[in-house]
């Protein structure tokens, strides 16, 4: 019998390496999976790789993780915000790498490495500093940057609803990175709201198919409101 | 002369996008456009973040963390929007299927380059976004900014000086004080603001600027 579903947070992320890359889904908050990364900051993993749209906000969650120190390098598109300030300081002192990536970049270079694309050519940065040692090629009349996939170790995943063969619901939009990230990792972890019975979601609704999840973890609801 | 608040420059852009219209307002100034779209019109708004069909602020204590626009502000759906992933919401955009992207912009030159995304400061840590997935995937690209920085240099410039979104991008520039279509042959006037002559609004911009041949 097929079931992914795993007792804690903690027993989901229990072999976590250090240098590990780890793609986190969540825009801002929406979609953050707190409890996973409150486990991997408790599990100790350290020197790692996160992808992520953006590089933390105010004092918890992937904030924590970086005000831990526990991370060697941010891919993301959009560090820099009001409430960056943990790793605006890490990354003003040179303790922490930046990989800036443009959004939809980000979001397709995730998907090429799920889809088991090479590389792909993008029109978006062409001209610009972030394609800067590129390979860049004229295809038809426009012109184009190569971009490459982004693989990870473990995708951390914030879901509305799961089975035990992992398929997945979402709620709103803290779908954004999910799915594709749970393609992209070697393993991909889901916290979720709730876990249902084989069957209990509909064929015809479900987001992410359970071939691309590995472990699925149900956390109380901490659904808290926008700031 | 008169020139346009923000509201007003917000309400200017808003008259301009069509009934059946998918839209993207970026952060900021051109997030405003949204409270000013004639009430009469269907306009569908994306959001980078996997939705189209956003609605209104929700009332207060109606947030929900997990609906949000990319300024990571809460709000609401419109019956018939609908959730996507990110990569879903990037082939909108670089796909070409949305009419129009409003943007800030901190420099346009006249070719139509934009350099809205770093001031390439040694300080300043730098962040993009969607921004220049946006300036090459729309079908329009609309800047919506002052006219003039605080020290009343014009942000309108033969070539940018701070770092580029996209090249020739820009089809329209919204300011306080004018409209203006950027064009092969150069930058259009279409409109100034009241009281506001072609000459003056030449001499403040410093690039050469052309009358639209319709403009009285």
């Amino acid at each position: 019998m097929i079931n992914k579903v795993v007792a804690s947070p903690e027993a989901a992320l229990a072999d976590v390496p250090d240098g590990a890359t780890i793609m986190i889904g969540g825009f801002g908050n929406a979609g953050m999976p707190s409890a996973l990364i409150d486990a991997l900051i408790a599990q100790g993993a350290r020197d790692l790789t996160v992808v992520n749209n953006n590089a933390g906000n105010a004092d918890a969650g992937l904030a924590a993780l970086i005000a831990a120190k526990r991370v060697r390098k941010v891919l993301c598109s959009f560090p820099r915000q009001a409430d960056s300030w943990h790793f605006d300081k890490l990354y003003r002192a040179g303790e922490i790498e930046l990989e800036l990536v443009p959004q939809g970049t980000l979001a397709e270079r995730i998907r090429a490495a799920g889809a088991g694309i090479g590389a792909f050519f993008t029109p978006t940065a062409y001209g610009t500093k972030l394609a800067e040692g590129k390979e860049t090629r004229r295809i038809g009349d426009r012109d184009y940057v190569l971009e490459h996939p982004i693989h990870a170790d473990f995708a951390l995943i914030k879901a509305d609803r799961a089975d035990r063969w992992g398929n997945l619901t979402y709620r709103m939009s803290a779908r954004n990175f999910a799915p594709i990230m749970a393609s992209a990792a070697k393993c991909s972890v889901v916290q979720v709201r709730e876990i249902v019975e084989l069957g209990g979601i509909d064929p015809e609704a479900v987001v992410t198919p359970g071939i691309f999840v590995k472990r699925v973890v149900k956390v109380a609801a901490t659904l808290r409101k926008a700031a | 002369m008169k020139k346009l608040d923000r509201n007003q420059m917000a309400a200017r852009v808003a008259r301009d996008i069509p009934e059946g219209a998918y839209v993207n307002l970026g952060i900021g100034l051109p997030t405003l456009v949204a409270d000013f779209l004639p009430k009469g019109r269907e306009i569908i708004l994306h959001s980078e973040n996997g939705v189209l069909g956003l609605g209104p602020k929700p009332a207060p204590g109606q947030e929900d963390e997990d609906m949000t626009n990319a300024g990571k502000e809460p709000v609401t759906l419109l019956t018939g929007g609908s959730f996507f992933h990110h990569a879903d919401s990037f082939a909108m955009i670089r796909g070409r299927h949305l009419d129009f992207a409003v943007l800030g912009a901190f420099q346009v030159s006249v070719a139509g380059d934009l350099a809205n995304w770093h001031t390439g400061g040694a300080d300043a840590i730098p962040a993009v976004g969607g921004a220049m997935d946006l300036a090459v995937g729309a079908k329009k690209v609309l800047v919506m900014m002052e006219h003039l920085t605080k020290q009343g240099e014009s942000k309108i410039v033969e070539r940018c000086t701070y770092p580029l979104t996209g090249a020739r991008c820009v089809d329209r520039i919204y300011t306080d004080l004018a409209v203006i279509d950027v064009k092969p042959d150069g930058l259009h006037v279409v409109e100034t603001v009241e009281g506001l002559s072609f000459e003056e609004l030449q001499r403040l911009s410093g690039v050469p600027l052309k009358r639209l041949a319709t403009a009285a």
